[in-house]
């Protein structure tokens, strides 16, 4: 590695937000060196929020959310072409078209993939889609031009929910089958979830709770589904939407710390060793990675937030041209945002790491509410629903561990903020989906549990 | 000399020109700087962005144990601020009506190549009387649908109302029943407006507030009364103070003026810079709903809070280089419009409109020459600007 760390050649593999931001960041600190960024999929790096929501409602086409540049990075951008390992001594990024690539110093941001149905066969059946991919949404938006009689979406996370909520503003019939005893419920815990159930079936959602798909039917085209409860649902369009699995396995052979929960890091986005030996030269950024955060008990946490991938790779690109002592940790609270069935939700924190809830401001009655997550007395989370305004309030109590209940004085306090109840954060193995935010330690709830 | 007197040396007129050296001493007294008369100053940048997003401090002088009518939604907390805000925002914002402002631009064009006749003329301009004030008089008048021949009769009210929203309201200035007074017959003069419009209904606000088929969505002829003063005053008042102090400040920067008459694609930042530099609002009161403490120290129950936030634009722990002036600032998250819950609802008026007047006058501003520097500024200190601002070509 030459000394200049402003020089020498970099590899960024993973062409999403991560990788982008992570480009256009190495450049802005000074990185003068060869940039090469490696992506496996075709286009220059896109927005995915949208194609969950604007692309499904027909507003936006799928191939109009590509991501800005801040400027231009001045990178190779290899496209389209997959990398299928890593080979830590020889210092270079095997690729599937035989060829590799050298380099001083790699950033591995490949993100996750949608999580498929278990069963290729059935997976296979026309009208099966899952959404992560600009070609994935064009062909459910597509789908749901068709006027289907109902779409069938197996699994109430956020991705899940979100795609009801655009079919039902569509006017379309759907069914939203949840292996837990809510929407939701998986990120928020047991309190909001309720609000989320409640919501969906106000706008005519057909919710299926406490209940698993055990088949997709159809001979070549799908036509429905079986449920654990027995029943059978009818439907033209089946949406997977069972979470996202994370791209490392193109990294077995490389001797890092990556699994099924992603690539550890620490602080500073190096990669751990599959010994816990943290590497000089592989960072790591966005989706695929687990790291420590001293607020959550310095339990590594794997995060799909959008806002994650762009400060993460902020601070992987900073360190990866700056020579030790000026470092800097990753040390930003997690935030993410959807929007559905009418509502505005907005999350700082870790909801998840919690042990009890209270409903500071507003009311579920009112639709509008800002729900704090404490945990052993300490503010942890705090999730508002249309009260967006007030998140920077709670992120402060987060960031100074400011004790759990929050303080009394807000104009529109709930008088349910003086009771706290149960945060009901289930075990995610009975969830259908994955959550979000996954701690990657114990859950503090579940202490005894290790998962 | 003493922090205490701080407040009391700011709205001071002779510190109306130039204010920002003593909000540098009030950021360098402390986080929160107690006041002879008991109220506290507040004026770092990141003390300010906390307390406007704290759901502990409200902007309801009610919250004092004063009786008064009710306010308009700018003071009052939620949840019925965010009732009253939301039901003025349908018709004028998304999402409900997401093009509401953007569908102006052609209008507001116009308007300001009216207004630009006197530039052309050569010989001697007022800035704030021939420019700067009707243009967002006349914007605000027929997005609200007042006919803008009653200029005279609001903008009496006007001043009455924006005098007595001072920090320290000038006693001989506006008394308070004079206040009242103008408050009662301006919103009893929009409220027969709106009367009328409900019969004749057209493409305006006050039409969109009367023919609200939902019960429930409907306003009260009270909230209308000040929810429609609020609207007119505000989506004026401070839209005047933006263009002329923007005006003021290129002419102060020949060679920022010099490098937007070549960008010209650099004017939405450079009017973010100049929200950031020189505002029109300087400072809001708040009122703590309970005890508790910034970086140390208590902020009493019920005490007058003020948030200076012109001195948090100039914050040098936030913002590099802070007092100069750059278009091109890339990291400009100002306090110009405030933050939290009442960040101001008329933004994306007030930028397309100080967008293009300033754009309009660039071209006459080279040979321009100010014929005082620094010119008469109006009295007030929260709202601050120049009273007027002469040109000679």
């Amino acid at each position: 590695m030459p000394d200049d760390l402003t020089d020498g050649r970099i590899v960024v593999v993973g062409a999403s937000l991560a990788g982008l931001r992570a480009a256009e960041a190495l450049r802005e600190q000074g990185f003068t060196g060869s940039l090469t960024v490696v992506g496996d999929e075709p286009h220059p790096p896109y927005d995915r929020p949208p194609l969950s929501k604007q692309v499904l409602l027909g507003v936006a086409p799928a191939d109009s959310t590509g991501l800005p540049m801040r400027l231009d990075p001045k990178a190779e951008w290899v496209l389209g072409v997959r990398a299928t390992g890593l080979d830590p001594l020889g210092k270079r990024v095997l690729l599937d078209n035989g060829d590799s690539l050298p380099y001083d110093r790699v950033l591995i941001a490949t993100g996750t993939r949608a999580r498929p149905w278990p069963n290729p066969a059935e997976a296979a059946l026309d009208g099966v889609f899952t959404v992560r991919t600009r070609e994935d949404a064009a062909g459910l938006a597509a789908a749901l031009d068709a006027g289907p009689r109902r779409v069938l979406v197996i699994g109430g996370g956020f991705t899940g929910s979100e795609i009801a909520s655009a079919c039902r503003e569509r006017g379309l019939e759907v069914t939203v089958t949840e292996r837990g005893p809510a929407p939701l419920v998986g990120a928020l815990g047991g309190t909001l979830s309720k609000l989320a159930a409640v919501m969906q079936r106000n706008h005519g959602v057909d919710l299926r709770t406490g209940v698993t798909v055990t088949r997709l039917l159809g001979e070549k085209t799908f036509t429905g589904v079986e449920l654990s409860d027995g029943n059978q649902v009818d439907a033209d369009v089946c949406v997977v939407a069972l979470g996202a699995v994370r791209n490392v396995e193109w990294l077995a052979d490389s001797g890092l710390a990556a699994g099924p929960r992603g690539l550890a890091c620490d602080a500073g986005c190096r990669a751990f060793d599959m010994y816990g030996i943290v590497t000089d030269d592989v960072f790591v950024a966005g989706d695929v990675s687990r790291f420590p955060h001293p607020l959550f008990g310095y339990q590594l946490l794997s995060l799909e937030h959008w806002g994650n991938a762009v400060t993460q790779a902020e601070v992987a690109a900073h360190n990866m041209v700056s020579p030790g002592p000026m470092r800097r940790p990753h040390l930003a609270l997690p935030t993410f945002w959807s929007t559905q069935f009418g509502l505005n939700i907005k999350s700082v924190g870790v909801p998840t790491y919690s042990d009890h809830v209270v409903i500071a401001q507003g009311s579920l009655e009112a639709r509008r509410l800002a729900m704090v997550y404490g945990y052993r007395g300490r503010v942890t989370a705090a999730v508002t629903v249309d009260m967006a305004k007030s998140l920077d309030y709670y992120q402060h109590l987060i960031e100074t561990g400011a004790p759990f209940p929050p303080p009394p004085g807000a104009a529109d306090r709930a008088i349910a903020a003086e009771i706290p109840i149960p945060s009901d954060v289930p075990d995610p193995s009975v969830l259908s989906h994955g959550p979000t935010v996954a701690l990657t330690g114990y859950l503090p709830d579940r202490r005894l549990t290790v998962v | 000399m003493d922090p205490g007197t701080l407040l009391a040396r700011i709205t001071d007129y002779a510190s109306r020109p130039d204010p920002y050296p003593l909000y540098a001493e009030l950021r360098e007294a402390g986080a929160v700087v107690p006041q002879a008369d008991g109220s506290l100053l507040i004026g770092g940048y990141h003390e300010v962005a906390a307390l406007l997003h704290d759901p502990r401090m409200s902007a309801d002088p009610r919250t004092r144990g004063v009786e008064t009518a009710k306010p308009p939604f700018l003071r009052l907390d939620d949840p019925e601020h965010h009732r009253l805000r939301t039901l003025a925002m349908r018709p004028f914002g998304p999402p409900h009506t997401p093009h509401r402002v953007d569908g102006m631009r052609a209008e507001i064009e116009n308007i300001t190549k009216e207004l630009l006749a006197p530039f052309e003329s050569g010989g001697q301009v007022d800035v704030v009387d021939d420019f700067a004030y009707p243009l967002p008089v006349t914007v605000i008048c027929r997005l609200l649908g007042v006919p803008h021949e009653d200029e005279p009769l609001f903008r009496a009210w006007s001043d009455t109302l924006v005098a007595s929203a001072d920090v320290r309201p000038d006693a001989s200035s506006a008394p308070r029943d004079e206040a009242e007074r103008a408050r009662q017959e301006m919103g009893g003069y929009l409220v027969g407006l709106a009367e009328q419009r409900r019969d004749d209904p057209r493409d305006d606000l006050l039409s969109a507030f009367v023919s609200e088929p939902d019960p429930e969505l409907r306003l009260s002829r009270e909230e209308l009364a000040e929810t429609a003063v609020l609207l007119l005053i505000a989506g004026h008042e401070t839209t005047v103070n933006l263009i002329t102090n923007g005006v003021l400040t290129l002419l102060r920067h020949p060679e920022e003026l010099d490098r937007l008459r070549r960008e010209p694609d650099l004017m939405p930042r450079a009017v973010e810079e100049l929200l950031r530099y020189e505002p029109p609002v300087h400072m809001r009161e708040r009122i703590p709903l309970a005890d508790f403490d910034v970086a140390g120290t208590t902020l009493p129950r019920g005490s007058s809070v003020f948030l200076a936030l012109a001195a948090g634009n100039r914050d040098p722990r936030r913002f590099t280089d802070p007092d100069r002036f750059d278009p091109t600032r890339a990291d400009n998250e100002h306090l110009g419009f405030g933050s939290g819950i009442h960040v101001c609802y008329g933004a994306p008026l007030a930028r397309l409109e100080a967008q293009y007047a300033l754009t309009a006058l660039l071209p006459r501003l080279g040979t321009a020459e100010l014929a005082e520097d620094p010119p008469p500024y109006r009295q007030n200190a929260m709202l601050r600007g120049p009273r007027h601002l002469t040109l000679r070509f």
